[in-house]
C-alpha cells in the first residue's frame, strides 16, 4: 500500500502540463509521465503497485479546466470537474440530465468529492459509469497538447481496456455533451453488489417518443466487454416500436423484445461478481428496465 | 453563530452528552440497566488516542515482509544483500537468520490424540505453504524506504501443487501440504443413540452445506510496536489478547515472562483476527532484540486480507431423523474443517466451539459428531465471531426450515414442536450442556408480532399466486449459542491449554475515586463504561468517579481477555466480586470507626451506617480514613482495594428468534432484505445501547456472510479479495434498519443474571437471511443457495431449477 518513489510537479498552466506530460512520455510501462486529476483511480494502481510512473503531473491548479458551460447546442463540462460539481450543476440536471443520473451512482459521497469527470473518462475503466453515458449521448471529447488541440468524439475515444486515443502529452481539458433536444426521457440502470461497488453491468438509456412510438434510442453498456459500447441492435429494434402503456401486466411486450438484443455484439467479462452468460442476460433485462425507466 | 467543526468538538460533544436513558427501575440501582453512552467513545473516534500505529518513538525502525507468491512451494534461496544496500535500510532478513531462535507459532489447543501439530516457523525457511506467508524481512529508517527495499530482495521458489479442496486433500495420492498428510486430526462426539434415531425413522433428511472463508476486516488493522527496554521488551500490539499473548510469546521466544510486558493500546475491533500469536509479533520480539532498537509493523488492508488468519471455511453434512409430524428424533453431523496450512492459536478448537450446539433448542434422543481437520496451502482459519457457533447453528436451523419444507409445515410450527420449552429449564441437552435459562415462546411471539408474520405470509402466497418476478421470502432463525467462554475444568476436559477465568481489581484511592483493573481486554465493546456502571451500583460511588485500566499487563497483570463473548459474563462478574470483597473491607473499617458491631452496619447508596441510627460514615470517608491509617482496626492494612477471580460454572445460554423478509428479484437474482426483526434475550442488560450496538453490528456481519462475503482463491492458490473493491462487506447503505427487542430471562449460573451478546447477532442472522432467500425460491424447486447468496448464484440456482424441471415453471 505504499507507492514506489515518484516525481511531483504541479503546473500552473495548461500549456506547461502538455510540455510537462510530453517530455518523458513514452506513453507506456515504467517511467511514464501520468496525469492526477483527483486520484481516485491513478493512486490506488499507485498504492498496490500496479502503475510505476516516473512523474505524476497534478492538474489540480489549472482552473481553466474546472466548471460546466452552457454553450448553447452543448453543455461544456471542464475536466477537472468534481463528480459532486456535476451533481449539483443546474445546467447539467436541466441539459445533461442523464449524465446527474449516472453521476450519482458513482461510488459514494467522499470519492465523488475528488473524482473527477474527466478523469473518469480518461481512465476508461470498463465498469466505469460515465463513459457509457458519454458514448450513449455522443459527447465530444475536447484536448490539448503540444501539438495544438482536438475534439474526439466519444466512439473513437474509448478504444480498450484502460484505454483511450489519448497520446503521450495530451490533456482532457473537457467534454461537450450534446443538448438533446425536447422529448427525450433518461435513465441510467446500474446493477451493483453493494452501494460502492462497482458496476457489474450498467445501462445509459435516453429514449425520445413521437406520437406514442420510440422515434429514437441511445443506449451505452457498462462493464459489457474491455470498453463500453452502444447496443445498436437494440437501437434499431426499439424504432417504431409502441410501448405498452404502463401497468399493462402480461401480454406481449415489443419493448421487451427489442431489449432482448442488448448482449449483441459484448464481450463481457469474467470476474468476482458475474460470469459472461450472466453479464448478458443482466444486460438484457437491464436494457428493458432502463429504457422503460427513460420512457418520457 | 456556527461551531467550528473539528475532533474536539465532536469530542465534547459525545462526551457532553453521554446520558440518554432514565434508570429501567431505580429499585434495581441506579446505573446498571441504563442506556448509559459509552465514555470511551470520544476518543476512540476522533482518533485522539493511542492506536499502536499512532505509537512513534525516537529511533524507532520499520519493518516490511516479503511474502510468498506462491501457494505451496520449496523455497530455495533467499538474497537480502540487494536490499541492504538501499537508502534508509537497516537490516534485512532471510528466515534461515532466524532459524535458531524463531521458533514456532503456537497453537494452544491440541484437540486429540491425533492431532498433527506442524512446525510453524514464523518466517519460513525452506518451504512456504500459503499465498502471503513471510519469506523475508526489511528494517529501515521509515515504512517507505522498507517497501521499496522489498522489491530488491531475491527469492527463488520450487513451484509445488497447491491444495485447495479439503475432499481432495483427503484423497489418496494428494499433494501433502505436510510430511504427516492432509489431515489435521479427527473427533468425535456423541450423546444417545444416532443408529437407533435413524433406523426406520419416517423421515430423513441430509443436506450439506459450504461455510465459506472468510475474512475477519476489523476496522483497524494489525500493528505492532516491539521496544528493547531496560532488561526486557514492551510490545504494543493491536490485538484481543494482552494476557495470553505474553505467556505465548515468553514461551516461543525465550524471552522471560517477568521481563516481557504486553499493552494492547486502543484497538478497533478484532471479531477473532486479533485472537493469534502472529508472526509479526514473535518476529517484532526477536528483530527489537537483535537491533536493539524499537521496531514498527503495521499491515494495510490487502496485506491483512492475505495474511491475518480467515474464519469459517466447512463443508457440513448434515442428517435429521423425525417423526411425520416434525419432530426431530437425531441429528448427524459430519464436519470437513479447513485448517489452511498450519494449526495457529486455536484453530483446531473451533469446530470443537460448535459441536455442542448442533441441537440448537431443540429437544431430541441422539446426536453424533464427527469432524476432520484438513490442511490446504492457504492462511489458516481460526476464531471468527462466533467460532463454530454460527456454523453449528446454520445447520440446524436451516436443515428445520428444510424439514418444515418436506413436510408442509410452517417452520416456526416446527420448531415450537421440538423447542424446549420454558417450564423444561434447566434442561441438558443430547449434546450434554445444560441451559440454565431461556424462554423461547417469550422471544418467538414477540418477534412474530413485531414481524406482522402473518400479513407478510398472506403477501407471499399471493406473490406466488400472481408470479410476481419479485418473490417474498421469510426466514426464520430461533437460536441458542454457548459463550461466556468457559467454565475452566470444561475446557480441560476439551485438551484446551488454558482456563476461562476472569480477573479484576478495585481499589479505592484517597479522594475517593475507584480505579477498576480488568483482565478483559476491550477491543470496541464499551468495557470501560459498563465495569463503571457495575461498580458504581456496587460500591454506590458516582459513574463519573470511577476509571476502568485494562490492555497493559504492567497495570492488569492477570486476565484472560476477550472474546467468546465472555467479558460481561466472566469478566464484569469479577468486577462485581472484587467490589463486594472491598464493601467488606469498608464495612470493617465502617464498624471500627464508629464503634459499632460488624454485624450493626448496613450498607446503602455509598454510606455505611449503624442500624436504626444517622451514624454513618461515606465510602469516600473511609477510603480517606485508610489511607491516612490513624485509626484503623487491628491488623487492617491501610487500603481499600481488593482482588477478585470469577471461574463461571456453566456457559451462558443467551438465544432468540430473528426473522427476515428478502424480496428475491427472479429475473436479476438480487436479493433484498425488506425487514429484519430481532428479538433476544441476553438475560439481565447493564446497558441496553451497548447491547443494542452489539446486536446490530452482529446482525450486519451475519448478513455478510449470507449475502455478501467470500475470500476467493484462484486454481493456483492465490487470493483474488485481497481489497475491498473485491471482498464486499455491507455498509449501513445495503441494510435495512433492524427492528430490535429483548425478553429477558436472567441467567442463574452468574450473579449479575447476565449472558453473552457480542456473538450473538452473528450467529442468528446467517441462517434468517439465508432460509429467507430460499424460501422466497422455493416455488421455483429451489432448495439451496450456496453462500454467499449473490445475485449470480442466486440467478444461477433458479436456472439450474428450470432446466431440472424441462421449463414448466
Ligand atoms: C472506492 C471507489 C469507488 C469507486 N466507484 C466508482 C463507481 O461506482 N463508478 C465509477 O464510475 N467510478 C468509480 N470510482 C472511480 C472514480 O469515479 C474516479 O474518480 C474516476 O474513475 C477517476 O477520476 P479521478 O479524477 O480520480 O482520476 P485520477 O485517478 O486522478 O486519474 C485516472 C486516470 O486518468 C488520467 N487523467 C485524469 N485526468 C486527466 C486529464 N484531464 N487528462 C488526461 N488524463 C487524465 C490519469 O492520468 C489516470 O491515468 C471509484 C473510486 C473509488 C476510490
Amino acid at each position: 500500500m505504499i507507492p514506489a518513489p515518484f516525481d511531483y510537479v504541479r503546473p500552473a498552466s495548461l500549456d506547461e502540463a502538455c510540455r510537462v506530460l510530453g517530455e518523458a512520455g513514452d506513453g507506456d510501462g515504467d517511467g511514464e509521465v501520468k496525469a492526477l486529476a483527483g486520484g481516485q483511480s491513478l493512486l490506488p494502481l499507485l498504492r498496490l503497485r500496479l502503475a510505476y510512473p516516473s512523474v505524476l503531473v497534478d492538474l489540480g491548479r489549472l482552473e481553466e479546466l474546472r466548471g460546466v458551460h452552457d454553450r448553447g447546442d452543448h453543455v461544456f463540462i471542464g475536466a477537472l470537474t468534481t463528480h459532486d460539481e456535476v451533481l449539483r450543476s443546474p445546467v447539467v440536471r436541466e441539459h445533461a440530465p442523464l449524465v446527474a443520473l449516472a453521476t450519482a451512482t458513482v461510488a459514494d459521497p467522499a470519492v465523488r468529492h475528488r473524482g473527477t469527470f474527466g478523469g473518469s473518462l480518461a481512465h476508461a475503466d470498463p465498469a466505469g459509469d460515465l463513459p457509457a453515458v458519454a458514448l450513449a449521448l455522443d459527447c465530444v471529447l475536447v484536448t490539448a497538447s503540444g501539438a495544438g488541440g482536438r475534439e474526439i468524439p466519444a466512439a473513437g475515444f474509448f478504444t480498450g481496456y484502460l484505454e483511450t486515443a489519448l497520446e503521450p502529452g495530451e490533456v482532457l481539458t473537457g467534454v461537450k455533451v450534446p443538448k438533446l433536444g425536447d422529448g427525450w426521457g433518461f435513465h441510467y440502470e446500474k446493477f451493483h453488489r453493494t452501494a460502492q461497488a462497482w458496476a457489474v453491468v450498467g445501462v445509459a438509456a435516453a429514449v425520445r417518443i413521437d406520437a406514442g412510438a420510440v422515434a429514437q434510442a441511445r443506449i451505452g453498456l457498462t462493464n459489457m466487454g474491455p470498453a463500453p459500447v452502444r447496443a445498436r441492435a437494440v437501437e434499431t429494434a426499439l424504432r417504431g416500436v409502441t410501448p405498452p402503456a404502463a401497468g399493462a401486466g402480461g401480454g406481449h411486450d415489443p419493448v421487451k423484445d427489442a431489449c432482448a438484443w442488448a448482449d449483441e455484439g459484448t464481450s463481457p467479462p469474467t470476474d468476482l461478481h458475474a460470469r459472461p452468460d450472466y453479464r448478458r442476460h443482466l444486460a438484457r433485462v437491464l436494457t428493458h428496465r432502463a429504457v422503460r425507466a427513460a420512457l418520457p | 453563530m456556527t461551531e467550528q467543526l473539528d475532533a474536539g468538538l465532536v469530542a465534547r460533544r459525545i462526551a457532553g452528552s453521554d446520558q440518554v436513558g432514565e434508570p429501567r427501575d431505580p429499585a434495581e440501582g441506579r446505573e446498571v440497566g441504563r442506556a448509559r453512552r459509552r465514555r470511551e467513545d470520544a476518543r476512540l473516534i476522533t482518533g485522539r488516542t493511542r492506536w499502536t500505529d499512532n505509537i512513534q518513538l525516537p529511533g524507532m525502525l520499520h519493518v516490511a515482509f516479503l511474502r510468498s507468491p506462491m501457494a505451496h512451494a520449496r523455497l530455495t534461496r533467499v538474497d537480502v544483500s540487494a536490499a541492504l544496500a538501499m537508502p534508509g535500510v537497516v537490516a534485512a532478513f532471510s528466515g534461515r537468520d532466524f532459524a535458531g531462535e524463531q521458533g514456532s507459532l503456537p497453537c494452544a489447543w491440541p484437540v486429540s490424540e491425533d492431532v498433527v501439530i506442524p512446525d510453524h516457523p514464523p518466517m519460513a525457511v525452506d518451504r512456504v505453504r500459503y499465498v502471503g506467508e513471510a519469506v523475508a524481512c526489511v528494517v529501515a529508517t521509515d515504512r517507505y524506504r522498507a517497501a521499496d527495499a522489498l522489491e530488491a530482495i531475491e527469492a527463488d521458489y520450487e513451484p509445488l501443487e497447491a491444495v485447495l479442496d479439503m475432499t481432495e486433500a483427503l484423497s489418496d495420492g494428494a499433494p501433502a501440504v505436510h510430511e504427516a498428510g492432509n489431515q489435521a486430526f479427527t473427533w468425535r462426539f456423541s450423546g444417545g443413540d444416532a443408529d437407533a434415531a435413524f433406523h426406520d425413522a419416517p423421515v430423513v433428511l441430509d443436506r450439506t452445506y459450504v461455510q465459506q472463508r472468510l475474512i475477519p476486516t476489523a476496522m483497524e488493522p494489525r500493528a505492532v510496536v516491539a521496544v528493547p527496554e531496560g532488561e526486557g521488551f514492551t510490545l504494543y500490539s493491536a490485538t484481543q489478547i494482552p494476557h495470553i499473548l505474553r505467556v505465548m510469546l515468553a514461551l516461543t521466544t525465550g524471552i522471560p515472562e517477568h521481563l516481557l510486558r504486553v499493552v494492547a493500546p486502543d484497538v478497533g475491533g478484532g471479531f477473532g483476527s486479533k485472537l493469534q500469536v502472529t508472526a509479526e509479533e514473535v518476529l517484532g520480539l526477536l528483530l527489537a532484540r537483535r537491533l536493539g532498537r524499537p521496531v514498527k509493523w503495521t499491515e494495510s488492508r490487502s496485506e491483512g486480507n492475505l495474511t491475518a488468519h480467515h474464519g469459517r471455511d466447512q463443508i457440513q453434512r448434515i442428517s435429521v431423523a423425525a417423526e411425520r409430524d416434525g419432530r426431530i428424533r437425531g441429528v448427524r453431523v459430519d464436519l470437513l474443517a479447513d485448517m489452511g496450512a498450519y494449526l495457529m492459536l486455536v484453530t483446531p478448537g473451533v469446530p470443537l466451539l460448535g459441536a455442542f450446539m448442533y441441537s440448537g433448542v431443540y429437544k431430541m434422543d441422539a446426536y453424533d459428531f464427527t469432524c476432520t481437520g484438513v490442511f490446504t496451502t492457504k492462511v489458516p482459519t481460526d476464531a471468527y465471531r462466533g467460532a463454530g457457533r454460527p456454523e453449528a447453528t446454520f445447520a440446524i436451523e436451516r436443515a428445520v426450515d428444510e424439514l418444515a419444507a418436506e413436510l408442509g409445515l410452517d417452520p416456526v410450527e416446527v420448531r415450537r414442536r421440538n423447542w424446549i420449552s420454558r417450564e423444561e429449564f434447566p434442561y441438558t441437552t443430547v449434546a450434554g450442556l445444560t441451559y440454565d435459562s431461556g424462554d423461547y415462546e417469550a422471544a418467538t411471539e414477540r418477534a412474530l408480532a413485531l414481524f406482522g408474520y402473518d400479513e407478510l405470509r398472506a403477501e407471499q402466497a399471493d406473490r406466488r399466486e400472481r408470479r410476481d418476478p419479485v418473490q417474498l421470502g421469510i426466514g426464520v432463525s430461533t437460536y441458542t449459542e454457548m459463550c461466556g467462554l468457559a467454565p475452566s475444568r470444561v475446557l480441560g476436559s476439551l485438551s484446551y491449554g488454558a482456563g476461562g477465568w476472569e480477573h479484576a481489581a478495585v481499589r479505592l484511592l484517597p479522594t475517593g475515586k475507584v480505579e477498576v483493573v480488568t483482565g478483559t481486554s476491550p477491543h470496541g465493546q464499551g468495557h470501560e463504561t459498563s465495569w463503571s456502571q457495575i461498580t458504581a451500583d456496587a460500591l454506590g460511588v458516582p459513574f463519573e468517579d470511577v476509571s476502568v485500566l485494562h490492555g497493559d499487563t504492567a497495570v492488569s497483570p492477570r486476565g484472560m481477555d476477550t472474546y467468546g463473548s465472555r467479558s460481561l459474563v466472566v469478566g464484569g462478574v469479577a468486577v462485581l466480586a472484587a467490589c463486594e470483597k472491598v464493601k467488606e473491607k469498608a464495612k470493617r473499617l465502617a464498624a471500627h470507626l464508629l464503634e459499632a458491631a460488624d454485624d450493626d452496619v448496613e450498607f446503602a447508596d455509598g454510606t455505611f451506617r449503624v442500624r436504626g441510627t444517622d451514624q454513618g460514615r461515606t465510602i469516600q470517608e473511609l477510603a480517606l480514613a485508610a489511607f491516612a491509617a490513624h485509626d484503623l482496626p487491628d491488623g487492617f492494612e491501610p487500603r481499600l482495594d481488593a482482588d477478585a477471580t470469577f471461574d463461571p460454572e456453566n456457559f451462558s445460554f443467551p438465544h432468540g428468534t430473528h426473522l427476515c423478509a428478502v424480496e428475491a428479484d427472479t429475473e436479476t437474482g438480487r436479493v433484498a432484505i425488506r425487514s429484519y426483526v430481532a428479538v433476544d434475550d441476553v438475560g439481565r442488560v447493564v446497558n441496553p445501547l451497548i447491547v443494542e450496538g452489539q446486536v446490530r453490528g452482529g446482525i450486519a456481519q451475519g448478513i455478510g456472510q449470507a449475502l455478501f462475503e467470500e475470500a476467493v482463491h484462484d486454481t493456483g492458490g492465490n487470493l483474488l479479495t485481497t481489497t475491498m473493491a473485491d471482498y464486499l462487506i455491507p455498509s449501513a447503505a445495503d441494510l435495512p434498519d433492524f427492528v430490535t427487542d429483548r425478553t429477558e430471562t436472567p441467567a442463574t449460573s452468574n450473579p449479575l443474571g447476565v449472558k453473552g451478546v457480542g456473538e450473538a447477532g452473528t450467529i442468528a442472522a446467517t441462517p434468517a437471511v439465508v432460509n429467507a432467500v430460499v424460501d422466497a425460491l422455493r416455488p421455483h424447486g429451489v432448495r439451496d443457495v450456496p453462500m454467499p447468496c449473490t445475485p449470480e448464484r442466486v440467478w444461477r440456482a433458479l436456472a439450474r431449477s428450470r432446466a431440472n424441471d424441462g421449463g414448466t415453471r
